[in-house]
């Protein structure tokens, strides 16, 4: 099973697609005003204040930063024994009117993304949702798509994209293992 | 885990398992939509052979909140009325497709009975068995107590919780005795000798017969309603003669120490058990404890029932 397995992105190329998406994010959205980043649990939380961090680096103004853990949204929780929750942080003020961006490490089926805006459904009626990814491995199984992503990687199925982060993990490194049959 | 039927089952990590998941759902009160699709489609049976509000309600809230159906069964106005015995009024709610079954029963030992006869394929949630355990009710005096003495995370390792009043009649009692000892709390329970049960001293806290020389080495008091209810004997020479011993007032709040809080299962004996300017002071937090009961029981029935449901497979 441990047959591949390949670096993708290092620790520079990591902050390098941070502080681009983070550009990405300003150009697109005029500034920062009005702008809410979303982390999903667990690393996509930890994206997400990376990327407001380089944001206020750009802009000079503190962007909010918040998490939404969508586990009792998930259209799977029949297929595996209950999850652990993770917190939901919105920042005070709520999402009404805001732009939200959904932040995720890896982009995969499209699932998680699903159940992340069904969450946000329930929490208020943002003007505008938005998704950033740090990897874009492929295989959508719904009609999902990245605004802001990190890196396209081209997988097979049966590949597994492991993203590693500092806050989390004590080492930056994006790596693709197995698979190869 | 499949069913909750004793406090006695959980494990520090179950248990911190419970709190923790309590803790992530009680944030759902402050949104616009107080609704999770979790539990879509599942069916949760509240049957209840003893009168109770609170906990059927806070029951019925916590299945809603979790969008599952819930179908309330009184035994009073039902076919045990007429004389239908527990595996009858089990094999007819199998029969209609309950997922989980919420048990309060006068019966110690009918929630046991209910999981392991093989009558019913759902989840058995005790919320309450004779004299016997109510798991639940302990899970959300830890979370409460766990909110304010230890910032609401990790065990309660090291505080300290009396428990007092009528122990021989309670299940809170025994749930929160075998509980908190498991999360690390050192308990000792207060009773005069005749509402002590028999083989107290084999339970795993401290036993004590005076209040004023517990009250200042606590951190947490929780007293007991006397449920006269069960009754049958005279337990103590008279109300007055109780509430000047084992009654919680204003002067035996000036022994506590300054943090300590104040906790009560409801319903409360104002003037018995407890003093009305107590049960309305700043300490008492009987108040949150009712509110951590929903989050808590949407805890216990997500944990439950969220996951797969092949049998012997879910695990908490």
């Amino acid at each position: 099973m441990d047959s591949a397995r390949s670096v993708v992105l290092d620790a520079g190329d990591i902050g390098r697609a941070i502080r681009r998406i983070a550009h990405e994010v300003v150009e697109r959205n005029k500034g920062a005003a009005d702008l809410i980043l979303l982390g999903i649990p667990t690393r996509g939380v930890f994206l997400a204040r990376r990327i407001a961090a380089a944001i206020e680096l750009i802009e000079g103004d503190a962007v909010a930063v918040g998490a939404i853990d969508v586990t009792l949204y998930r259209d799977d929780l029949r297929l595996r024994p209950a999850r652990a929750l993770e917190p939901t942080a919105i920042p005070t003020g709520g999402i009404d009117d805001k732009v939200v961006v959904l932040i995720d490490d890896v982009l995969f089926s499209g699932r998680t993304v699903r159940s992340a805006l069904d969450a946000l459904n329930d929490i208020g009626r943002p003007r505008a949702v938005q998704l950033a990814a740090l990897v874009d491995r492929g295989h959508r199984e719904l009609p999902i798509r990245a605004d802001y992503v990190g890196k396209n990687l081209p997988t097979a199925l049966a590949e597994k994209v492991r993203v590693r982060l500092l806050e989390f993990d004590d080492f930056d490194e994006v790596t693709i293992e197995g698979g190869a049959s | 885990m499949r069913h909750l039927l004793s406090a006695g089952d959980l494990n520090v990590d179950s248990a911190c398992l419970i709190l923790d998941t309590a803790a992530q759902l009680a944030s759902v009160t402050d949104r616009t939509v107080k609704k999770f699709p979790t539990l879509r489609g599942r069916t949760v049976v509240n049957l209840f052979f003893e009168d109770s509000t609170r906990t059927r309600i806070s029951f019925e809230i916590a299945a809603k909140r979790l969008s599952a159906d819930v179908i309330n069964f009184a035994a009073k106005g039902s076919s045990v009325s007429k004389g239908e015995s527990l595996k009858d009024t089990a094999l007819t709610l199998e029969a209609m497709g309950a997922d989980a079954v919420v048990i309060r029963h006068g019966s110690s030992g009918a929630p046991h009975r209910l999981a392991t006869a093989g009558w019913i394929q759902g989840s058995v949630v005790n919320a309450g068995d004779g004299t016997h355990e109510h798991p639940t009710q302990a899970l959300l005096d830890a979370f409460t107590i766990r909110h304010h003495l230890r910032d609401g995370t990790g065990d309660l390792s090291g505080v300290r919780v009396a428990i007092v009043g009528d122990i021989l009649h309670s299940r809170v009692a025994r749930s929160n005795v075998l509980l908190l000892r498991t999360l690390g709390a050192h308990v000792t329970v207060v009773a005069p000798p005749t509402l002590m049960p028999y083989g107290v001293s084999q339970w795993p806290c401290a036993v004590s017969y005076d209040l004023d020389e517990v009250l200042p080495h606590v951190d947490a008091v929780m007293m007991l309603r006397v449920q006269s209810e069960r009754m049958h004997a005279a337990y103590f020479p008279s109300v007055n003669e109780y509430s000047r011993r084992y009654g919680l007032n204003a002067l035996r709040m000036g022994l506590l120490p300054p943090h300590a809080i104040v906790l009560h299962p409801g319903p409360m004996n104002r003037g018995m058990e407890i003093s009305a300017d107590v049960a309305d002071g700043e300490r008492a937090v009987m108040v949150e404890q009712v509110a951590n009961g929903v989050s808590i029981r949407m805890a216990v029935l997500y944990l439950l029932l969220g996951g797969m449901t092949d049998d012997g497979k879910k695990e908490i």
